[in-house]
């Protein structure tokens, strides 16, 4: 396999590309469909090895890490032209065969790799070399022609490694904190938290109707669940640094509420910990709510959403009176607030700012390992929404009561 | 895979009334000649349905149209059996009902790999149905043949369809599925793109209206917070607007006439009167 650094670079990069996608590319460049420059490849590598816009900035990343600059092009650069000069066929592999390589762990891979490419060279003994320096290709070896590397496309636009190195595609990545511009995005991701995907329903009325219209011939009608059962609670912390967040995440759910129509949308908050109070969110008007109340009435059905950075003194989650404000006397410590949330709604997830590096804080830890507990971004949101509608929500973890108290 | 069809169309290079861009060129015939369904996705209002259009137009192929929805199943496709036909049918003695093959009407999948010719299949929206449904098309996508249940009868593709898959993003697409494409992700046209669209639906469009009114639009686009940006459609139809009325193209450096056709969303508006950028 020619030029497979870019396939390795890409796993290592985090870019899910299959083997069946990378045999699919050697075979669109061993048919000749690819001109031989570094732009034309660029472009039809990346529509056959990536799949999502999300993931096209990695992509622009790997890219230029792979293949260098204009001005200094790696070996890489220079094997690819070599090669896309003088194409060879490439060995069809079965799925079997496929599916077996893609069990291999990387290193592994990249042996196979190797010997496949020893394989092919001696078969084409004398011909052009996939790999290596001691081709005929005319762009000789070493990267000697860096002008070469360069050769424009059509209407010499902008060449590979200047649209690689401009990452045009940063602001689709979906691992970026939310923020407006992700908005729209995430608004239909929520969709998911209310749409009913079901068996159709037998709609009786329609289909009385055109029975009639068809002089009495029998007729059915059948119409998509409709009921919109999701009821949706949001508990924010609105602890000072958590602010830019908090206004973020509010507007975002209350336009889904606006959107879809749940049955029911209440977004309260808590100051770092809840505690025996919820209060009401930034823009809500009124007192606050006991919390024993949410969770008496509040339907255990409920999708309970946590948004918070989960960072904290230890004491305001685990002694009585730990709450951070000094004038709060609380009489139960805030973990055990937290752990009856989480124990009357079975569908609940925490959603978490900061990014997951900065989780290693006992406190953070603790509070995940009683909520799941997702980054605040697209995909973040993504995995949380799939933990909500999961039809077993994951088990709720025992209290250790050694915990109180101490600390 | 084997590639069934090689045929030797020339290269599709986009239609007179269908722009495209110079990746957007390349990866569709590279999708043709590898055979593999290339999947679309961009924006509201990139073309992406028209796509198909124009590349049935250019390769010389007729287009077979499937709009998902979201009761859509996977089956559809391929072919339906109308029991209550038959039921029907059978009441009466006029028509022999024991030829169930009367009551098999192909879906667009079916009639794609039936027809004798080479066609363009363009699955519309494909994310507006079950997340399964992807998967469920993945067989017989690979294999291009599938089996009538009710018949025992094979339908096989002679030729393999150009595959064209639009979504809109409103789900995540299953991975297996996503493996087997080739995609494309359709960015906004840049103005120098964005004047050659404009100028096939007003050839004779003044430079100076064309420029100040792409430079309008652009900034307009830039305003941060838009629930809903102005795409092609809306600038398309602003400019009619602008051209019956006769605006003077250096009126638009100061003010924005007929504005509601470009913005369509209340909150839009007031969103652009507190940025004010767009000046």
């Amino acid at each position: 396999m020619p030029f497979a650094e870019l396939f390795f670079a890409m796993r290592k990069g985090g870019l899910p590309v299959s083997l069946s996608e990378w045999m699919a590319l050697m075979q669109a460049l061993a048919s000749g469909t690819v001109q031989p420059d570094l732009t034309d490849f660029y472009r039809v590598a990346r529509a056959v090895l990536v799949k999502r816009e999300t993931q096209y900035d990695t992509w622009d990343q790997v890219f230029e890490a792979v293949f260098g600059s204009d001005d200094l092009p790696t070996e890489a650069a220079s094997q690819l032209l070599e090669w896309l000069e003088n194409p060879l066929p490439v060995p069809e592999l079965t799925p079997e065969q496929l599916a077996m390589m893609e069990q291999l762990p990387l290193d592994k891979l990249r042996e196979l790799f190797e010997e496949r490419l020893r394989e092919q060279d001696e078969r084409h003994d004398g011909g052009n070399k996939w790999i290596g320096t001691g081709g005929k290709s005319p762009f000789g070896n070493g990267g000697v022609n860096p002008g070469g590397v360069r050769v424009g496309g059509a209407g010499g636009g902008r060449s590979a490694v200047q649209i690689a190195s401009q990452r045009r595609f940063a602001a689709y990545r979906s691992d970026r904190v939310l923020d407006t511009r992700s908005i729209a995005v995430a608004l239909k991701k929520l969709r998911r938290l209310s749409r009913k995907e079901g068996e159709l329903e037998l709609d009786v009325d329609e289909s009385i109707d055109e029975t009639c219209r068809n002089a009495g011939e029998l007729t059915l009608a059948f119409r998509p669940p409709r009921k919109n059962e999701a009821r949706v609670l949001l508990l924010m912390d609105v602890g000072g640094s958590m602010d830019p967040y908090v206004h973020l995440v509010e507007k975002l759910f209350s336009a889904a509420n606006g959107l879809n129509h749940w049955r029911k949308f209440e977004a309260l908050s808590f100051h770092n910990c809840p505690y025996e109070s919820l209060y009401p969110s930034e823009y809500g008007r009124g007192d606050s709510v006991p919390t024993a109340d949410v969770l008496a009435e509040r339907s255990p059905e409920t999708f309970l959403i946590m948004v918070g950075d989960a960072s904290m003194a230890p004491s305001e989650l685990t002694s009585r009176n730990g709450a951070i404000d000094y004038w709060h006397r609380n009489e139960t410590p805030g973990l055990v607030w937290l752990h009856r949330l989480r124990s009357r709604f079975k569908r609940a997830v925490w959603l978490n700012p900061t990014p997951p590096e900065w989780w290693s804080g006992w406190t953070v830890q603790l509070i995940g390992s009683l909520f799941p507990m997702f980054p605040l971004t697209l995909d973040g949101l993504d995995q949380a929404i799939a933990t909500l509608r999961l039809r077993t929500p994951p088990p709720i973890p025992e209290l250790d009561v050694r915990l109180m108290g101490g600390r | 895979m084997t590639v069934t069809s090689k045929a030797a169309t020339a290269p599709w290079q986009g239609t007179r009334d269908y722009i495209a861009s110079d990746d957007l060129r390349r990866i569709v015939n590279v999708a043709v000649a590898l055979g593999r369904p290339l999947l679309i996705k961009g924006e509201p209002g990139t073309g992406k349905t028209l796509l198909a259009r124009s590349i049935a137009d250019g390769l010389g192929m007729p287009l077979l149209n499937w709009h998902i929805k979201s009761t859509t199943k996977a089956r559809d496709g391929l072919y339906v059996y109308d029991t209550v036909q038959r039921l029907y049918d059978s009441r009466f003695q006029d028509k022999d009902v024991s030829d169930i093959e009367q009551y098999i009407k192909l879906g667009p999948l079916g009639r794609a790999f039936a027809s004798s010719e080479r066609v363009v299949l363009l699955i519309d929206e494909v994310d507006k149905a079950d997340v399964e449904f992807p998967n469920d098309l993945l067989h017989e996508l690979d294999a291009m043949s599938f089996t009538i249940d009710e018949t025992g009868k094979t339908v096989r593709a002679t030729h393999r369809p150009v595959v064209i898959i639009t979504s809109n993003n409103e789900k995540e697409l299953p991975d297996a599925f996503l493996r087997r494409v080739v995609f494309h992700f359709i960015e906004f046209p840049d103005k120098a793109l964005m004047s050659e669209i404009v100028q096939v639906h007003y050839p004779d469009l003044a430079r100076e209206l064309l420029d100040q009114a792409l430079a309008a639009f652009y900034r307009l686009r830039g305003v941060d917070g838009l629930r809903k940006r102005p795409s092609t459609s809306e600038l398309i139809d602003w400019i009619a607007a602008l051209l019956a009325h006769g605006v003077e193209p250096a009126h638009l450096d100061k003010e924005l006439p007929f504005l509601g056709t470009l913005i369509k969303k209340e909150q839009d508006l007031t969103a652009m009167q507190r940025a004010r950028s767009w000046r």
